[in-house]
């Protein structure tokens, strides 16, 4: 029951948090421009087509009305309509997150796999040879421009060795639509071809996106793990005489890596700010593609409504890291 | 617990001594001193100091030479003179954008942290709104709202960047209150400004410090990435995300003209990284433990 009452309380978090992402949309939007009709109308709208707009929004309405009735519009799921592809943003956007969540996943495996044994063995072999070459990966990968990262990337492996294709998901027909996932559709219909071509196109920027991340979870791994081992039970432990591996795998490693798995929150909000540049390099086709060329094409309401997605995706996963670690981690549960 | 004025200069020649013997705040400090002489002395040490607004199409896209050191942009322009002239506006973004937000995020956090009640609760609300969705995501929307230039990124930047402050010096102080010290202060009947001045922020400024440092690497990332997206300061201006944006369409044959801005904000961010964990061992003992037995 306290564990049901405790994930409702960061349950409650969740709706002020979301209403306070929209109040600061809506800031941005509407109240911090000269004219917000005219930047939602574009560049080549004449002054009689701004005004006509403006009436048919409703900007004229005070802001408070304005408010409500922005937030009635969202809840229908009506974020305007933009300028370049004439659709409805959300079914823009809908589209469009499936390419971006398969690349983020594949990332954040991409991540894990790498950044916690990295973290573990830099960590258990302190101040060795291994130890230094992984810092300095670390202190890398939080240093370098994601965007510039890509580009080495693709003038190494693409047009140099041309090992992978340039940019792009796929080329040709993609697998039968069934998840919208290129590697989970082609799995499913046994299409080997289109699996391993959507896993080539995938390469470099799950490597671009995936780096950063690394280095953070690298660290807070290596940290977490030496804490550990300085820790009063662990000394308690060879005292008694234990053997290092018992120590290291059985009592060391179970406790460190319960909180670096809790920082997989953490970790999805560095991959989902680094998929706007990296998508934008590869020509992925997903909302962070979608969100740089609404800016170059000063498509406002099309950037509001990428801002709006991206900080809901972010609090929801944010939300059930939080209910999750309450449910696993028992430390969490006592405060 | 408090340094009184007289060991202030000794404990400020403390934590220099201390960062010249940690290896990697050494090379931190190294490079940022390096983008600094390179900031001041860019009309010196360019080879070619007009060419951040001169056209000389018949000299475009040429490979790193003697004349040209790091090659010629599409405008024929020198990359290593717009480089180092680019160094300026990467310093004037960070330092601006970072002490906005110092300017924004303390006092915020110093006035959460010293009352208690629902305004505090309030302030620290706002901030873990901005904090709840990634930096780089509130400054594309606010700067595209503004439109592109060198004001509106640093707007952009310090607008998304306080929070962070607010949630260090709301955390500290509050850990502050409960210590006896500061409680003692209080019942001789200090006045919150007094306190607050001379016992708390004194007793905070580490934790601080080290943020503004780490803060200067990770906005220059976020200016770079601006720049690059087509929202920071428009050309000709030599700001290095937006060459790296220009040079793609020349690759793979001008390697140089992407390689060179980006390796300056790699060098340029590790700097600022370095020292954050450098004066972060320095300053901060708690934490020095967390990262165990001189790390060097």
């Amino acid at each position: 029951m306290r564990l049901l009452a405790l994930a409702l309380h960061r349950l409650a978090w969740f709706v002020p948090t979301l209403l306070g992402l929209l109040v600061l949309t809506f800031v941005i939007s509407r109240v911090i421009p000269a004219d917000p009709v005219a930047l939602v109308a574009g560049e080549t709208a004449t002054p009689a087509q701004v005004e006509a707009l403006r009436r048919q929004l409703g900007y004229d309405r005070p802001l408070p009305v304005q408010f409500v009735d922005y937030l009635a519009r969202l809840a229908r799921g009506d974020m305007g309509t933009s300028i370049f592809t004439r659709r409805p943003i959300v079914q823009d956007l809908a589209h469009r997150l499936p390419a971006t969540i398969e690349l983020t996943v594949v990332a954040m495996v991409v991540s894990v796999l790498a950044g916690v044994p990295l973290g573990v063995v830099s960590a258990l072999w302190r101040n060795s040879p291994l130890d230094h070459a992984v810092r300095v990966v670390t202190v890398s990968g939080l240093a370098i421009a994601s965007f510039w990262l890509g580009i080495m990337l693709q003038l190494l492996f693409a047009m140099r060795l041309g090992w992978t294709p340039l940019n792009g998901r796929l080329q040709g027909f993609p697998p039968e639509a069934i998840t919208g996932f290129y590697l989970v559709d082609a799995a499913l219909t046994g299409d080997g071809p289109a699996f391993g071509a959507a896993l080539r196109h995938l390469a470099l920027p799950a490597a671009t996106l995936a780096f950063p991340a690394l280095a953070t979870l690298v660290r807070f791994t290596r940290a977490g793990v030496l804490d550990v081992m300085q820790s009063n039970f662990v000394l308690y432990e060879r005292a008694m005489g234990l053997p290092r591996p018992v120590i290291v795998w059985k009592y060391t490693l179970r406790s460190a890596l319960t909180s670096t798995v809790t920082q997989i929150g953490l970790l999805f909000g560095i991959l989902l700010a680094g998929a706007v540049v990296t998508e934008a390099v590869f020509d992925w086709p997903g909302i962070g593609t979608y969100a740089v060329s609404s800016i170059l094409q000063s498509d406002y309401n099309a950037v509001m409504g990428f801002t709006i997605w991206a900080g809901t995706i972010f609090i929801v996963v944010n939300l059930l890291v939080d209910v999750v670690q309450t449910l696993v981690d028992p430390r969490e549960r006592a405060t | 617990m408090r340094p009184s004025k007289g060991t202030s200069t000794s404990a400020a020649w403390f934590v220099v001594r201390r960062l010249a013997h940690d290896r990697s705040a050494l090379v931190g400090l190294i490079l940022i001193g390096a983008l600094l002489l390179a900031a001041l002395l860019a009309p010196v040490l360019a080879t070619h100091p007009d060419d951040v607004f001169e056209l000389h199409p018949a000299l475009r896209l040429q490979a790193p030479s003697g004349n040209h050191w790091l090659g010629t942009d599409r405008m024929g322009a020198d990359v290593y003179s717009r480089l180092l002239f680019g160094a300026r506006i990467t310093i004037l973004i960070g330092v601006i954008a970072v002490g906005a937000s110092l300017l924004i995020g303390v006092p915020v956090g110093l006035v959460a942290g010293h009352f208690h009640g629902w305004f505090s609760d309030l302030l620290m609300r706002v901030s873990d709104i901005f904090l709840a969705v990634p930096q780089v995501v509130l400054a594309i929307a606010i700067a595209q709202t503004l439109g592109p230039s060198l004001p509106n990124v640093i707007l952009a930047l310090s607008a998304t960047y306080w929070p962070w402050f607010a949630r260090v010096v709301y955390a500290e102080t509050r850990v502050l209150q409960k210590e006896i010290f500061v409680e003692s202060t209080v019942a001789l009947g200090a006045s919150p400004w007094r306190l607050t001045a001379l016992h708390v922020l004194p007793n905070i400024a580490s934790p601080i410090i080290v943020r503004a440092s780490i803060g200067m690497g990770f906005t220059i990332l976020t200016a770079a990435a601006l720049g690059f997206l087509g929202l920071g300061p428009p050309p000709p201006t030599p700001e290095w995300g937006r060459t790296i944006a220009e040079s793609r369409e020349f690759l793979p044959d001008a390697w140089w003209y992407a390689t060179a801005p980006g390796l300056a904000i790699f060098l340029t961010v590790m700097g600022f990284n370095l020292l954050g964990d450098g004066l972060r061992d320095v300053l901060d003992p708690r934490l020095r433990r967390g990262r165990t037995a001189r790390d060097d």
